[in-house]
């Protein structure tokens, strides 16, 4: 008993020194910067200047466009998953669902880089950017990798996440609820929009946070995607750069000091946000549908 | 329109809505699938593809033989590593775990399956690489190990948690040890369970790029030797793509479609295994 519950401790534990470890890697960036390396943007490796803004902004920005996409789509698919009609349907829905979870990150980045982005590029990016490139969100230049690209992509790869999560939180609502709603005339759309979703809202908002954490942390396919650029640009067609896209760039080529340290103060500040994201939403998740929900 | 007409009119059209917001999750799918199995078959008809390691760009005959010996070496030993330690680390969680230490471990499980992979990579490489200068095989197979653990405690746990209540109290009336319960009769009555979410973790191993970065790192040479740079499927997915050669490009779909296959192979396998889970559970 005493081994499996030292075994079992490992997981909290390799949390922590995840933690600890970074945090040692980074000291000295953390000690020749300090808090200025949050707001930043110089990223200059040659002159030893590093910033961390443009790449919390270019993470930020395409973790929420992703998820801004995703959630209809998602939250769609689990009230639908979640219906007992149709299950010939339902069952390949959600085995579809489930295998978009399973392929890996670099496929997506592949199809990506060579399907997508120049379909993207020809039937959307290229001809908005230049009717209405006024709209500094969709000035032109229209790359094939930019912001979009990175953030569509990443809307998929979430997708199955917050599926699978809305779905048994919608399952988790009482059964009672909605049979009442029918009782009272109401039709289908009715019962979900004014009875389910309401009592789903809180698990629901947890499935969103959750999918945002992992959407923060997505590093290859939108390494692939997103046109690697230190840059603060407004434009959606614009190539940007992610926290962890600069790491997987830059960190072999890194040398001296400062450059490695600044990047692993980068993984750090996404290591910590990442871990506040994920308790908050699974904490939410666990309320409402129990601990079974999320794994 | 009467208002019981605009309601039932709405109430179509959500419908509509709903149905093709399930249908539209399916798109993107079927399109990955299409492209990758088009794009990567014509590596796959060389045997050159695999038996042959990488050359110069323009010498014919190249292959990904090393790449694919690299993924199941450091997978491997990443097996290794993890899937004792979850298994152990799920079946206590079920059999021995105090309610609120449990929920406690289950969630740091759940917040490591959310950690970014490229963290877990420069955990490792400041814990396996740094201090011995020298990238290696087995500092990818580490990475790979912290990604796959929490993956199989947790699908440990939940095939546990199937085993009917009776099983045990019955090896307990009998006088049996709890440990003794817990992996004699306990473990055997969840293999199947266990036994996919190993596959599952295998699988989700196998497709990642990021922790391998900086551990296993890539290496152009045939190596068994886990303390050598290793190469993997995903790193020559992901360099072999970023480069403007055709012949590298045509190769990297190759390794892409080996990689979907394996994650369906699995993925389809496992939902049967887990089937034959719940029935068993129900027999006993």
């Amino acid at each position: 008993m005493v081994i499996t519950t030292a075994v079992a401790l490992l997981a909290p534990l390799l949390v922590i020194v995840i933690v600890l470890l970074l945090a040692g890697g980074a000291q000295p960036a953390i000690r020749q910067f300090g808090a200025q390396f949050l707001v930043s943007s110089a990223w200059n490796p040659v002159k030893q200047q590093f910033g961390a803004e443009p790449f919390i902004y270019g993470t930020l920005v395409t973790s929420i466009l992703a998820l801004a996409m995703a959630l209809p789509v998602g939250v769609g698919t689990a009230v639908f998953l979640a219906e007992p009609s149709l299950p010939r349907i339902r069952g390949t829905i959600g085995i579809g669902v489930e295998l978009l979870a399973a392929i890996p990150s670099v496929v997506y980045g592949i199809w990506g880089l060579y399907v997508f982005a120049p379909w993207l590029l020809m039937h959307l990016s290229r001809p908005i950017s230049e009717r209405f490139g006024s709209v500094p969100v969709l000035a032109g230049p229209a790359r094939q990798t930019s912001v979009l690209t990175a953030s569509i992509v990443l809307a998929v790869m979430i997708l199955p996440t917050l599926a699978a999560i809305s779905r048994e939180v919608v399952r988790a609502v009482p059964s009672g609820l909605k049979e009442n709603s029918f009782a009272l005339g109401a039709t289908w759309w009715e019962t979900i929009w004014k009875v389910i979703l309401p009592a789903a809202r809180p698990g629901i908002f947890g499935a969103t946070v959750l999918a945002f954490g992992r959407a923060l942390g997505e590093t290859i396919a939108v390494t692939m995607l997103i046109g690697n650029r230190p840059q603060i640009q407004t434009s959606l067609f614009g190539p940007a750069y992610t926290l962890a896209s600069v790491i997987a760039n830059e960190f072999t080529e890194a040398t001296g000091t400062l450059y490695p340290a600044a990047l692993i103060e980068l993984g750090l500040i996404l290591m910590l946000v990442a871990l506040v994201v994920n308790l908050i939403a699974l904490l939410l998740v666990r309320s409402v549908a129990g601990e079974g929900a999320t794994r | 329109m009467s208002r019981n007409n605009r309601r039932l009119l709405a109430d179509g059209i959500a419908r509509a809505i709903v149905y093709a917001m399930a249908l539209l999750a399916l798109v993107p799918l079927s399109l990955v699938l299409l492209y990758t199995v088009a794009n990567g078959l014509p590596a796959l008809t060389h045997l050159d593809f695999f038996i042959h390691v990488e050359r110069p760009v323009g010498i014919p005959g190249a292959g990904v033989a090393h790449a694919i010996v690299g993924t199941a070496v450091m997978v491997g030993l990443a097996s290794l590593m993890s899937i004792p330690v979850g298994i152990i680390g799920g079946v206590n969680l079920v059999e021995y775990g105090r309610a609120r230490v449990a929920s406690w471990i289950r969630l740091a499980a759940d917040v490591l399956v959310g950690t970014p992979s490229i963290a877990i990579g420069l955990f490792v490489y400041a814990l396996l690489v740094a201090p011995f200068k020298h990238f290696s095989g087995f500092a990818g197979s580490v990475a790979l190990a912290v990604l796959m653990l929490p993956v199989v405690i947790r699908a440990t746990e939940a095939a546990v948690a199937l085993v009917p209540g009776g099983l045990r109290e019955a090896g307990l009336a009998l006088g049996l040890a709890r440990w003794r319960v817990a992996l004699q009769l306990v473990l055997p009555a969840a293999a199947p369970g266990v036994l996919t979410g190993a596959m599952l973790a295998v699988a989700r191993a196998a497709g990642e790029t990021a922790p391998l970065l900086f551990t296993g790192f890539g290496n152009r040479f045939f190596t068994t030797n886990p303390a050598q740079p290793m190469s993997a499927l995903p790193l020559i997915v992901y360099h072999d793509a970023l480069t403007p050669y055709p012949s590298l490009v045509e190769q990297a779909w190759g390794a892409a479609l080996m990689l979907i296959l394996l994650t369906l192979v699995v993925n389809l396998a496992s939902r049967y295994a887990l089937r034959r889970q719940i029935a068993l559970a129900g027999k006993l």
